[in-house]
């Protein structure tokens, strides 16, 4: 006679039990590694999450080109572009630690909801170390999140807002593209030096997270030369039509209309503006002039000959001439037949410095990576010598300012550098209160395990 | 005074793309009985039509220019359309130029065509299915244009310039007796106005003056006794859905100027421009051209400082508020007929 211990009532519990310890996320459990996604196999995967479809599509396929030229290198691939200028000699092009670099794509499509989605499908199902890319800060703050509680590491891509390493910093966050503070702090020696001290600036803003560190970084940089802020406008992200923003500019008492805008909004706005005259306008005895903080090569293509004479500031432009800037560019162009946007160079840079990182750390752990990225310095990747400040995570190097060339001579050169400012100009502390002040802080860093 | 007539002003132009937009749902929406949500779709594709007159007159072949380098430091590649290698650059440069306006000619027959397309090949199938099955085959076709759109074209916006001959602005207020920059109004939102009072009286006009007109319209009434009489009303509903894609086509054309072409720019024109069908009243064509004006003028009114500082995020929800206070007071819109979507 054989006796067995099942119960209905234990048939229950364990069901019951089993049921929730499937039900939970993977990513909050994987208490058998050491942290999230270990490597164990022969390859490791990166995740390249950026917009695929919406407004900033064509940005994040460059970003997606850019990803895909970093990985070749770091496989050995290629000619090595940026490897070979690159102060660190951590990486060889025989992958990471043994291990042949794989990527897999998701689709922010530039919502947080959808990016957040794409991202926590690659951590879970294809087991990525390390998520890179996007185009918006909105994302890139949604994102970040989610890496924090994941135990991943998330290189930021093209994210502008003070909030990314300001406000919403996070241990497992990096954001090598400069942000809103440092293009006032670099425009406004510019902008005093073309236009004068005694300007009276009207904002139309983005109202978004990026549009407002935007617009209060300009104003706080502009008012600190002297100009007076005689509006700030707040439109809505994709209006389309601004004309019923711009037509009280001009009878506002102001001489200066800064645009706060960015991507398609950007581009029909300062054609709007255009359109209604405020380039050629008189006010105040003075010319109108028209100010685009943050510029990208893709925006301008969109603009046309409207951002002539127009000054705004970028994180990077193919047209410099250090040996890295020649490297990136030459590797990108050969491979794609046109040079590499912005979008494009912040991601490649911050593909390569993940896994230069990682080399250094010997370990895949974000918490080793982190360690070896916390105030590390370098140089020979095109911005001159950089720190990625341990306080915030944020990069300091140089920023430029750029003008709308008179004359382009191809689709290419429709923006001309006009100044390398300084990084010791758009250095700030940790704790600027434009940045969440004294308590904001990266918490602590999640391997996940 | 002169802040308000400027947002007059502003709203006209608004105003002229909404009414031409809905005139066409309407036209649909009366002759047909569907409910067109791929109406957006035909106005993005009209901007589109002008992008790719302005490529095809753009088509240039590479000269060397041995002085010159290129971002690899290769001997640059200059471009030269040819355009300007046939007809000289002057007179090939003005070719160039007036893409905006040669691209309405070419849109017209393109836009008639797209429309017999749509209307034979998949709308017609659903004339007799529920406006819900209309509204979600109508609502699919919208957004796989859009992203047929996005694929050859891509997701940026693209520039269209006006012509020369319309590019900047002229002192409205000094015209009126303002002081010197008090009303300044872009050359080419005053031809769009313009534009579109033609074609909203030309359609009006070719409705009410000739035979094929009056046919339709009595179809529009009774479809039935038309029938009855002979007369192959179907065939001019699609004549009328072909004509309705035009109006929107060449609206879309015109348009690129003041907005650059994006293939989401359908979409956007899409939901405002059902909210003024609504409001004019559905089937009702002086009740959408009306509430198009009505609803962009007002729209623009929103966007004052003034106003949205009394109410923040007003210039958002305004066309809504009014379309919301409209059906409460008049439920069948502003010049709304019994009987038309009550059954």
């Amino acid at each position: 006679m054989s006796t067995t211990n099942f119960t209905r009532r234990g048939l229950m519990k364990t069901g019951a039990a089993t049921g929730a310890g499937f039900a939970l996320p993977t990513i909050f459990t994987s208490a058998a590694s050491a942290f999230t996604n270990e490597p164990t196999g022969d390859t490791v995967t990166f995740g390249f999450n950026v917009p695929q479809t919406g407004p900033y599509a064509e940005e994040g396929l460059d970003e997606l080109r850019a990803q895909e030229l970093a990985v070749e290198h770091i496989n050995g691939m290629g000619d090595g572009g940026m490897l070979n200028t690159f102060s660190s000699k951590a990486l060889d092009g025989t992958g990471l630690l043994g291990k042949k670099v794989n990527f897999v794509t998701g689709d922010t499509q530039t919502k947080s909801d959808a990016a957040r989605a794409s991202a926590r499908s690659m951590i879970e199902k294809d087991g990525v170390v390390m998520i890179n890319g996007g185009s918006s800060s909105g994302v890139a703050v949604a994102v970040q999140g989610l890496c924090q509680e994941a135990g991943i590491i998330f290189m930021a891509g093209l994210t502008h807002s003070n909030d990314t390493t300001g406000k919403d910093r996070k241990a497992n966050g990096f954001r090598h593209f400069f942000n809103a503070y440092m293009s006032g702090a670099a425009l406004a020696p510019v902008l005093k030096n073309a236009y004068g001290t005694d300007r009276r600036a009207y904002h139309l803003t983005a109202d978004y997270t990026w549009g407002w560190t935007q617009q209060e970084s300009i104003q706080s940089a502009t008012e600190a030369l002297g100009w007076e802020t005689v509006n700030n406008v707040l439109t809505p992200v994709g209006a389309g039509d601004f004309s019923s923003y711009i037509t009280p500019v001009l009878n506002s008492g102001a001489d200066v209309l800064i645009l706060n805008h960015y991507g398609g909004d950007m581009v029909n706005s300062l054609t709007q503006a255009v359109q209604f005259g405020l380039k050629d306008a008189q006010a105040n005895g003075k010319d109108f002039e028209i100010i685009v903080p943050l510029y990208s090569e893709l925006m301008a293509a969109g603009a046309g000959e409207n951002i002539k004479g127009v000054y705004g500031s970028m994180n990077w432009n193919w047209q410099l001439s250090d040996e890295g800037t020649q490297a990136f560019v030459k590797s990108f162009g050969e491979k794609y037949g046109f040079p590499p946007s912005g979008s494009a160079h912040t991601c490649y840079v911050q593909t390569l410095l993940y896994a230069d990182a990682v080399t250094r750390a010997g370990s895949f752990n974000p918490c080793a990576v982190v360690e070896a990225l916390e105030d590390f310095e370098f140089d020979g990747m095109g911005n001159g010598p950089t720190l990625y400040r341990g306080a915030d995570h944020q990069c300091f190097k140089d920023v430029l300012v750029m003008k709308g060339a008179e004359n382009p001579t191809t689709q290419y050169d429709t923006l001309e550098i006009v100044e390398v400012t300084p990084v010791e100009q758009v250095t700030y502390a940790p704790d600027h209160p434009m940045f969440g002040g004294a308590e904001a802080s990266l918490g602590e860093c999640n391997p996940g395990a | 005074m002169d802040a308000i007539i400027l947002q007059i002003l502003n709203g006209l132009d608004k105003g002229s793309a909404y009414a031409l937009i809905a005139l066409g749902l309407t036209l649909i929406f009366g002759t047909l009985g569907v409910v067109n949500f791929a109406h957006g779709a035909l106005f993005m594709i009209g901007a589109f039509v002008a992008v790719t007159v302005q490529r095809f007159l753009g088509f240039s072949f590479e000269q060397i220019d041995p002085d010159k380098t290129d971002f690899l430091g290769n001997p640059l590649k200059v471009k030269v359309t040819y355009v300007e290698s046939w007809f000289g650059p002057e007179v090939g440069g003005t070719i160039v130029d007036w893409s905006v306006p040669v691209a309405v000619l070419v849109a017209i027959p393109i836009m008639l065509l797209v429309g017999f397309v749509m209307e034979r090949g998949l709308i017609k199938h659903f004339y007799k299915r529920p406006h819900a099955d209309q509204i979600l085959v109508t609502f699919g076709l919208a957004i796989v244009l859009q992203e047929l759109i996005k694929y050859f074209y891509g997701a940026n916006p693209i520039q269209t310039p006006a012509p020369s001959a319309f590019k900047g602005s002229f002192d409205f207020g000094v015209l009126v007796g303002f002081d010197p920059n008090a009303i300044i109004y872009p050359y080419w939102r005053l031809v769009y106005f313009a534009f579109a009072v033609v074609v909203l009286g030309a359609v009006f006009a070719f409705l009410r003056f000739t035979t094929f007109g009056m046919v339709v319209r009595a179809g529009m009434a009774d479809r039935e006794t038309v029938g009855l009489l002979g007369i192959n009303i179907d065939k001019r509903f699609t004549i009328m859905f072909g004509i309705a894609a035009a109006v929107a086509g060449i609206a879309g054309v015109m348009y690129t100027p003041i907005l650059s072409p994006n293939y989401h720019m359908g979409m956007d024109f899409l939901v405002l421009s059902f909210v003024v069908v609504v409001v004019g009243g559905m089937g009702s064509l002086p009740g959408a051209v009306a509430a198009g004006f009505l609803l962009g003028i007002l729209q623009s009114f929103a966007s004052m400082n003034e106003i949205k500082s009394l109410i923040p995020g007003i210039d958002q929800v305004i066309i809504y508020l009014v379309a919301i206070i409209i059906l409460l007071t008049r439920p069948r819109g502003l010049l709304g007929r019994a009987g038309v979507m009550e059954d």
